[in-house]
């Protein structure tokens, strides 16, 4: 057991370095001299240096990647070049409104994907299983930059219940929300449905009902909590759709969150603000991802007694 | 007979997006007087901002959506394919690096490095199909990687490395033509994620740039008129999500036919 959580956490270290060294190397992606993209070909060659020497790209390639390491490690992320404020603080700033964001179509997802999921397995090939067939295929299919103009489209303007954009309150975070998680509902409702009709078919279930228990209980008790496992797992690697939905939801709806900070950041060429996103982002991917692997674990007492065999 | 509407949806686009240059189309007309106008009976799907006909954009537009899938689709599993298979044949520490660099990629979550490579390298079609393919290719490496794996353990390979067959030729003749199968039900599945991916970079300004259509920068230019205009936004939508809805409904056909397990006895 304790060697699994060390061999998981090990990797998701390697992974980590893998990343934030891929991060690094992406300003080299822009094309040509990236001073001279952030400042204009007609810039001075005084100021040119000045930013040059700013970013430490006058340095050789290993001194770079050592200080960039040496930085991450005291939190120390750079300085923007639009605001002139220190990287990690801008960030600090933004990322409540992202976490608050994710939450949201998080719950969402999850109070829509399990009623939809299990009525879907329960009343298997009935209309209302097609019914929640086609609608979990529609969440899959529209992509949030449409569903959010959709829904701005249909609520904001024709109906006037709720705001076009921005963060002021509860109800400018129902439609970002409901775009964000609507997708995650219908994928995690396939996978409910799916694990749901298998754990129905096995011995203790009909055991269960042998026993007298009622429907309702012989599903919600003992199928569902079974059925529980294989989707936390998913939640976990959907986690990444989400939080790169976020960044598309965030600039449909003006969410002053991480994302729109990303492709704000892009616009700016404020290329050290776009590397620390991307890198604050994929990290949270990959620390949430171990912290599932490692739940499940905790969670199956099977997967547990496998491994101490 | 259930294949007959996404097929005949799928096969519509694609020959938009084909002929389309064929077709009497004037995208990038402009009509002053039509700015913003409804659909009605000179344009049945109305006018842009620019008083251009939306129609003729959407056709233009479906040959930029197909142009991307099509060549993002290619490279990634040429590309995948080959490290996937190179990494699974050879095994040993050169498997071990490929699977640490598969994981490391995979970390990035959703469309997040595509977004980051686009938009550092500048926007343009050229760079989306990069970005993509950049980010498309790990999905098939993977794939691919365990198709070999299990392959490499079957009697046939070790009939034919007994008999002295050179590796390049095991691999081409012996081992690959068994890992198309599951890689062209990925490829169809790539399709419907690049078209949405394109959608989305050009929504966010990242991929191709003004005249150029594609349905994404139309959605994108539409949500400033959808009070006026809500044309702008629906139309080009509608289409994005029966075309990838069309893809999908194919792939999953595609997969049941493929595999053996759930084809159902005609």
């Amino acid at each position: 057991m304790l060697n699994f959580i060390l061999s998981r956490l090990l990797s998701a270290a390697v992974v980590v370095i893998g990343v934030s060294s891929l991060v690094f190397f992406l300003i080299h992606l822009v094309p040509g001299d990236p001073v001279e993209v952030m400042l204009g070909e007609s810039a001075q060659p005084a100021d040119r240096a000045a930013l040059r020497h700013a970013l430490g790209l006058d340095q050789p390639v290993p001194v770079q990647l050592f200080n960039y390491f040496n930085g991450l490690l005291h939190f120390d992320l750079g300085t923007s070049l639009h605001s002139q404020r220190p990287i990690a603080e801008v960030m600090l700033e933004r990322m409540p409104a992202t976490l608050e964001l994710a939450v949201a179509a998080l719950l969402i997802a999850v109070v829509i994907a399990f009623p939809l999921g299990a009525l879907s397995a329960v009343r298997k090939d009935t209309a209302l299983d097609h019914g929640a067939r086609v609608i979990s295929l529609l969440g899959i299919s529209i992509p949030h930059f449409w569903l959010g103009p959709l829904l701005i489209l249909i609520f904001s303007l024709w109906l006037g219940w709720l705001p076009v954009s921005g963060r002021e309150g509860f109800a400018s975070l129902v439609l970002p929300a409901l775009t964000l998680g609507t997708a995650l509902a219908a994928i995690l409702s396939r996978m409910v449905r799916a694990t749901l009709l298998e754990t129905l078919n096995e011995d203790y279930i009909r055991t269960a009902r042998a026993k007298g228990l009622g429907e309702y209980t012989v599903v919600l008790h003992h199928a569902l909590r079974n059925a529980l496992l294989p989707v936390i797992t998913v939640l976990g690697l959907q986690l990444g759709a989400l939080l790169g939905g976020a960044i598309v939801t965030e600039m449909v709806f003006s969410w002053p969150g991480l994302g729109q900070l990303t492709i704000e950041a892009i616009h700016r060429r404020d290329y050290p603000v776009v590397q620390a996103c991307i890198l604050l982002i994929s990290v949270t991917y990959v620390l949430v991802n171990t912290l599932t692997d490692l739940a499940y674990v905790w969670l199956d007492p099977r997967v547990r007694l496998h491994e101490d065999r | 007979m259930r294949l007959g509407l996404p097929l005949g949806i799928l096969l519509l686009w694609l020959g938009m997006a084909m002929f389309g240059p064929l077709l009497d189309l004037q995208p990038d007309h402009i009509e002053l007087s039509r700015i913003l106008a409804s659909p009605g009976s000179d344009a049945w799907l109305g006018y842009d901002d620019l008083g251009r006909p939306l129609w003729d954009r959407l056709v233009v537009g479906a040959r930029t959506s197909f142009f991307v899938a099509l060549w993002v689709v290619v490279i990634s599993a040429l590309m995948g394919t080959a490290i996937g298979t190179a990494g699974a044949y050879v095994g040993g520490a050169w498997d071990h690096v490929i699977v640490r660099i598969i994981d490391i990629f995979l970390a990035f979550p959703g469309i997040l490095l595509a977004i980051a490579m686009a938009g550092l390298m500048g926007p343009g079609v050229d760079n989306v199909i990069i970005a993509l393919s950049t980010v498309g290719r790990v999905g098939f490496a993977r794939l691919a990687r365990a198709q070999v794996l299990s392959i490499k353990q079957r009697l046939h390979i070790e009939a034919a490395v007994a008999m002295g067959v050179r590796h390049a030729r095991i691999v081409i003749r012996h081992v690959l033509p068994l890992t198309l199968a599951p890689l062209i039900v990925e490829a169809s599945f790539a399709v419907a994620g690049v078209v949405i991916a394109e959608a989305g970079l050009s929504f966010l300004g990242l991929g191709v740039q003004p005249p150029a259509a594609s349905w994404g920068s139309i959605i994108r230019d539409g949500t400033r008129y959808m009070l006026v205009a809500p044309h702008m936004v629906l139309a080009p939508g509608i289409i994005l999500m029966l075309v990838v809805l069309a893809v999908n409904l194919l792939g999953d056909h595609l997969r049941d036919w493929v595999d053996v397990r759930t084809r159902r006895v005609l």
